[in-house]
């Protein structure tokens, strides 16, 4: 009558859920990989760089003498490639985002437009900076100043903008906008009065996150020529001018010939770390305070 | 105001309005028309990016066989005969790719299917976060890590590994892209219905059984695309190996030795200011080419194969 036997039922039963117990453990490691790595990499940097930062350091000159040599100049130019960066992908960015989700009908058009940011988005960043060198420093002879450098950086990081506009707008529920022309609004005035401020926290969000990125890349700019030689401090965006991830790549590069470099390189990438830490911490906040749920 | 002055006051607000709305009529057609022009960008940006790369690569070719540049296993740019074969520069670019999706892809696709299917929601509220710093770290900081902290690590481990080499680079560039295929991976994991997870649940299958059996084969095309954009991100990585991997452009396989990879090889060439004209300035595009080939060809393939093969429910 009994067609099935329990203790083999249970033995079975048993070693699947062993297996499944041990599959859980080496999955959790395997996640918890990730948070080690990234501890040992912070503790790692922080304790070889942390000597090393004072106001000397932070506002000093580049100098060949260790102990003298400061990131002044480096930090500078982060700075006004931020100020060519911002405005250029957010005007440009925004405007794409606007176009796609608002204005393009015919949908053919549409996905070829999103195929394409989506096929900017993966190509690999050095690539740009061929494309910045052809055409910023040599076709259009600027030379190695900040506004190339930017321009470079800006359609770099284009397509996180226009993705994340792209979203906060569709995020914006249609009963707004209908409510809009429904009181005889234009379009244009529904997309700047109604949309826009509506997905302005989605919108600063991408933004400053492509800031981010841009300024940590360092591969374009040294295809562009950026040096990190003794040069005046920039000040403005015809000048030329390197930036925090330069300095960090050119002591890395001598540390094998002076071997303090990799402290200063370290110090340099706490002070690239804390303010890329501020952007996005500044981005979460926006996206928690500002982000209206409809 | 006065009764006697209503007339005039009503036909110049009628005025005033009709004017106003020609402006806005205007409005409403120059701004699509200046929105249409800023769009235009992005295609203008892929247009220039493979005109200028065709245009300086043809000239590359005028001067090097087009053959014995992609079945050259010489690399020397700089000799008194140069030679540019690009196989040197393709295979360590394969090596790099592959020892970091040998680091990546486990490890990565693991940390998915603990976030996805076993962590609770507070455990995977705090995971994410770090994965996302993971991933926001800029590539110098991962080149810089490999240098100065893996190589000599690895040193202790395996002797004669030299102090640039492929290994600490791919392994580095692994862990750069573990947070990609996780959580892209734990997106296509994530979209597989809750009914199929206690469908199968309720047949008494494990937790494991259900993630082996239901999950990943349902969310496999989005596990692979993930794989696939992984390497092609690897495939353009720059600094870390740049850096890490040094600049020998022998035909090698042995992985404790310096390998050039096309990213770091372009690097290399622009840093030392060869000059426009040169053989070697166009085999710079040349380079620049394959390797944008390369990663589009793997972008457009990942998209394909999360369109084509997506399970829909």
């Amino acid at each position: 009558m009994n067609y099935i036997d329990q203790t083999v039922v249970m033995k079975k039963t048993n070693t699947r859920r062993l297996k499944n117990k041990l599959a859980k453990g080496m999955f959790f490691l395997s996640t918890l990989f990730g948070v080690v790595v990234l501890f040992i990499l912070i503790v790692r940097i922080i304790s070889q760089g942390i000597g090393w930062i004072d106001l000397d350091f932070l506002t000093g000159k580049l100098s060949t003498q260790v102990d003298r040599a400061g990131i002044m100049g480096a930090i500078l130019g982060t700075l006004w490639l931020m100020v060519v960066v911002a405005p250029v992908t957010m005007i440009i960015g925004v405007s794409t985002a606007i176009y796609v989700e608002l204005y393009v009908k015919n949908s053919k058009v549409k996905s070829i437009i999103q195929t394409n940011i989506a096929n900017l988005a993966g190509v690999p960043s050095i690539v740009y900076g061929i494309l910045g060198l052809t055409l910023f420093v040599r076709l259009l002879d600027f030379g190695n100043i900040v506004l190339a450098g930017g321009l470079t950086m800006s359609l770099l990081v284009l397509p996180i903008v226009v993705v994340a506009s792209q979203e906060a707008i569709r995020a914006v529920p249609d009963h707004l906008s209908e409510a809009s022309y429904g009181l005889g609004a234009t379009k244009w005035q529904t997309i700047r009065r109604i949309i826009l401020p509506a997905a302005l926290p989605g919108i600063l969000t991408g933004a400053i996150l492509a800031l981010s990125r841009a300024i940590g890349e360092t591969a374009p700019l040294v295809v562009l020529g950026i040096p990190a030689l003794l040069i005046p401090f920039p000040g403005g965006i015809f000048d030329t001018f390197t930036v925090l991830p330069m300095q960090i790549y050119y002591w890395t590069l001598d540390s094998s010939l002076v071997a303090e470099y990799a402290n200063l390189a370290a110090a340099t990438i706490v002070t690239l770390l804390v303010c890329l830490f501020v952007l996005n911490a500044t981005a979460i906040l926006i996206r928690n305070k500002f982000q209206k749920k409809y | 105001m006065k009764v006697s002055n209503k007339d005039v006051n009503v036909r110049a607000l009628i005025n005033q309005q009709s004017k106003s709305k020609q402006f806005f009529k205007a409005m409403e057609k120059l701004i699509p028309l200046v929105l249409k022009g800023l769009t235009a960008i992005s295609i203008l940006t892929t247009g220039l990016i493979i005109f200028t790369l065709l245009a300086e690569t043809l000239e590359f070719f005028k001067q090097v066989p087009f053959l014995d540049f992609f079945t050259g296993t010489e690399l020397k740019p700089l000799s008194q005969h140069p030679e540019f074969g690009i196989l040197p520069l393709i295979i360590g670019t394969i090596t790099s790719s592959f020892i970091a999706m040998i680091v990546a892809a486990p490890i990565g696709l693991m940390s998915a299917i603990f976030l996805s299917e076993y962590a609770s929601d507070r455990l995977r509220k705090m995971l994410k976060p770090v994965l996302e710093v993971l991933a926001g770290i800029p590539t110098i900081v991962y080149g810089f890590f490999a240098f100065t902290f893996v190589t000599p690590l690895l040193k202790g481990m395996i002797p004669g590994l030299e102090t640039t080499n492929i290994l600490s680079p791919g392994i580095v560039m692994g862990i750069m892209i573990i947070p990609m295929i996780a959580s892209l991976s734990e997106d296509a994991m994530h979209s597989v219905p809750q009914s199929m997870r206690e469908g199968a649940l309720a047949l008494g299958a494990t937790k494991l059984e259900v993630t082996l059996k239901v999950i990943i084969p349902a969310a496999l095309s989005g596990i692979i695309s993930s794989f696939v954009l992984a390497i092609s991100r690897a495939i353009g990585e720059t600094m870390i190996v740049t850096i890490a991997s040094g600049s020998s452009k022998q035909l090698t396989f042995d992985i404790t030795q310096s390998m050039q990879t096309m990213t770091a090889y372009i690097v290399e060439v622009t840093s030392g200011d060869a000059p426009a004209g040169s053989t070697i300035y166009y085999s710079l595009y040349a380079v620049a080419l394959t390797l944008f080939a390369f990663t589009l060809l793997m972008n457009l393939f990942a998209r394909y194969i999360s369109r084509r093969f997506r399970e829909e429910y």
